[in-house]
């Protein structure tokens, strides 16, 4: 694959950079299709220049928050406003939003020059001022020698750096993609992923991006949407996302989340024989029988002949070795050194501890994805 | 072991080169059912043949005989001439250019709008094109002639409005298969978000993704407006086909046989200009990637 190359970002894109894109503002959408809400009141503001990514899984109406963004979709009721101007009854051709999709979206009867230009066309701009930024986007996205190639001459990659160029030269107010990288296989995926940060990064164009895939997420976004049945979850940096989750559905859909059932009382829980205070969110001022949600760092193991627990299986994952250690009734998910992981074997007794500040309860459930067995 | 392995595989190869019987007896037997197979696929080609092209050679060789039997352009010579010939050709030519356009006109946007917004309705759609194959030609005509006022009656354009009916399946099953093999939604709305209205949408990013399905929608439909003859017929109105019958019953039927013969050649040739002005296009388009 072409390596995009870090051409200066000229004209045109560099005086809308410098702008700082457009802010966005999604005031309590509904949109409903029969019994189901697909939003259910969802609220967001997105700053101005932001990557904002919206995570979440099947169904939790992250795409359609996308498309009414788009204008593809008909709100039941609420606004969406960008820059200032109340879009809500904008038709999507009149709303200045470039977009990605997940599918591949070039025009296949025209060649990668006339894909890009296209916007521009519609714009009604001279034959020569649109080679002219066609040519200076494919420079950018480090596909200038392909210009004169149709769609299905290139490959996967190739076509969504072509949609994202496509995208970009009609000098959108937001740039929304929508699940872009998902058809591309994992070497492309990640190559792409650090080009349309750059990228967003250099023009400081706000963005809204659409997936359900974590890791993009946290090594795109400036901050993170998680969305669930219609609704925000949480909304907050990827590093607080993953240390701090304030409810049970962020802490296990984003990163591994162990449940493992406790008292709760005055806002303190004892996992393990250890006091461990109650981090401020969904459930903390529950009591009385609930699960304490534990990340694989948030614990410690020492080998210990005499303590309570063994390891039952031990997955190395690079820098570190994730073990799974059954204590009584529970299993938890450890993550050790792996130069360490290497010299512990399976049945090996240990002693496990909290190291994490605090930790974040929920309602007590049986819940599939808190057995490290069924999830991933 | 290369050695090893090198000195039997010599013995091997030369072993296989020698032929034993099994293999000798395995590859006569291969050739054996090749042959069969050839014999076969020439006879079914040899029947298909004599099936299509035998009525087209006894066509053409009666077209081009006089009356003793002896080669002769005069009836081909004589078609423009012939009494009723122009008038049954402009009348012809009018009606297929009125059924192409409302043909067009009516079932892209339908064909393009059931698959964008109401694609459930494909199936309906599905059910309501192939009526006018089960239905006859003669019940339609009747039925209509009959509802119609006068002035309707009297106009040979409603001719091309059944004939719209009538390529209703061919057209739009070329078109479905078209749209089906586009993702139209997603093209439509990258359209859409670029700036693009529906015209210019349905201009510059669906008809030209749809022209193979377009190209065989309009040949079919030319072909079926260019020979249809029950319906002309019975609105009495003297297009090519009706005239060729009437002036067979007024001539010796050399002439009207040449221009049945004239009529297929020259929908041959307007089929061949068509599709290979398209592939020209298509080509030209994929030379310039070079």
């Amino acid at each position: 694959m072409t390596q995009m190359k870090e051409t200066p970002v000229t004209s045109t894109l560099t005086q809308n950079a410098a702008s700082g894109g457009a802010s966005v503002s999604l005031e309590n959408l509904v949109r409903t299709y029969g019994k189901v809400r697909a939003l259910d009141g969802l609220t967001l503001k997105i700053e101005p220049g932001e990557f904002m990514a919206l995570l979440g899984p099947s169904g939790c109406g992250k795409t359609t928050a996308l498309r009414v963004l788009a204008g593809f979709e008909q709100l039941d009721s609420g606004r969406v406003v960008v820059g200032g101007e109340d879009l809500s009854n904008v038709s999507a051709q009149k709303r200045d939003m470039g977009m990605v999709f997940q599918s591949y979206s070039l025009f296949p009867n025209l060649n990668v020059l006339n894909n890009v230009a296209f916007g521009l066309r519609m714009r009604k701009q001279s034959a020569s001022k649109r080679r002219a930024k066609a040519g200076e986007l494919l420079e950018m996205v480090g596909l200038s020698d392909q210009a004169g190639k149709y769609p299905h001459q290139m490959s996967g990659g190739q076509q969504q750096r072509v949609a994202l160029a496509r995208a970009l030269a009609i000098e959108p107010r937001v740039l929304l993609l929508d699940e872009p990288l998902s058809a591309l296989d994992a070497i492309v995926r990640a190559e792409l992923r650090d080009q349309i940060r750059s990228l967003q990064q250099r023009l400081a164009i706000t963005t809204v991006f659409v997936t359900h895939d974590q890791e993009e997420v946290l090594s795109m976004a400036d901050r993170v949407c998680v969305m669930s049945r219609g609704h925000i979850e949480q909304v907050a940096t990827p590093s607080e996302l993953y240390a701090r989750p304030v409810t049970a559905f962020v802490a296990q859909f984003v990163g591994i989340s162990s449940r493992v059932p406790v008292d709760a009382s005055g806002r303190e829980v004892v996992i393990f024989g250890q006091r461990c205070p109650v981090r401020s969110g969904e459930g903390s001022s529950l009591s009385g029988p609930v699960d304490a949600l534990l990340r694989p760092e948030d614990i410690a193991i020492a080998v210990d002949p005499e303590g309570k627990g063994f390891v039952t299986r031990k997955s190395f994952l690079g820098a570190v070795t994730r073990l799974v250690v059954q204590v009584g009734e529970i299993s938890v998910r450890v993550d050790v050194r792996s130069d360490v992981g290497s010299e512990i074997e399976l049945g090996t007794h240990v002693r496990p501890s909290i190291v994490a500040r605090d930790v974040l309860i929920a309602p007590r459930k049986v819940d599939v994805l808190s057995d490290p067995a069924t999830a991933s | 072991m290369a050695a090893l392995g090198g000195v039997e595989g010599a013995g091997t190869l030369a072993s296989l080169s020698e032929k034993s019987p099994a293999l000798e007896e395995f590859s006569s037997g291969r050739a054996k059912k090749r042959r069969h197979f050839r014999w076969w696929r020439l006879i079914v080609m040899v029947l298909a043949g004599i099936y299509f092209l035998g009525p087209l050679y006894a066509g053409i060789k009666f077209s081009l005989e006089d009356i003793q039997g002896g080669f002769s352009l005069r009836a081909i010579e004589s078609i423009p001439s012939s009494p009723g010939f122009s008038a049954a050709f402009a009348l012809s030519m009018r009606i297929t250019i009125v059924t192409v356009v409302v043909s067009a006109l009516l079932m892209i946007p339908t064909a393009i709008y059931v698959h964008l917004r109401v694609p459930r309705m494909r199936r309906v759609l599905d059910f309501v094109t192939v009526l006018p194959i089960v239905i006859p030609p003669i019940v339609l005509i009747v039925g209509v002639l009959d509802a119609s006022p006068l002035w309707v009656k009297s106009s040979p354009y409603l001719l091309s409005f059944m004939y719209v009916i009538l390529a209703m399946p061919f057209v739009y099953r070329s078109l479905d298969a078209g749209l089906g093999a586009v993702d139209l939604k997603t093209l439509t709305e990258a359209s859409r978000s670029l700036g693009g209205n529906w015209i210019k949408t349905l201009w510059r990013v669906v008809l030209p993704n749809l022209r193979p399905a377009l190209m065989s929608a309009l040949v079919l439909t030319l072909a079926l407006a260019l020979g249809e003859f029950t319906m002309a017929s019975l609105d009495l109105w003297t297009t090519i086909p009706v005239w060729i019958y009437q002036f067979q019953n007024a001539s010796n039927g050399h002439v009207q046989i040449a221009a049945a013969m004239v009529g297929l050649v020259g929908a041959i040739v307007l089929v061949t200009i068509i599709v290979s002005l398209d592939r020209s296009r298509s080509g030209r388009r994929k030379m310039s990637t070079k």
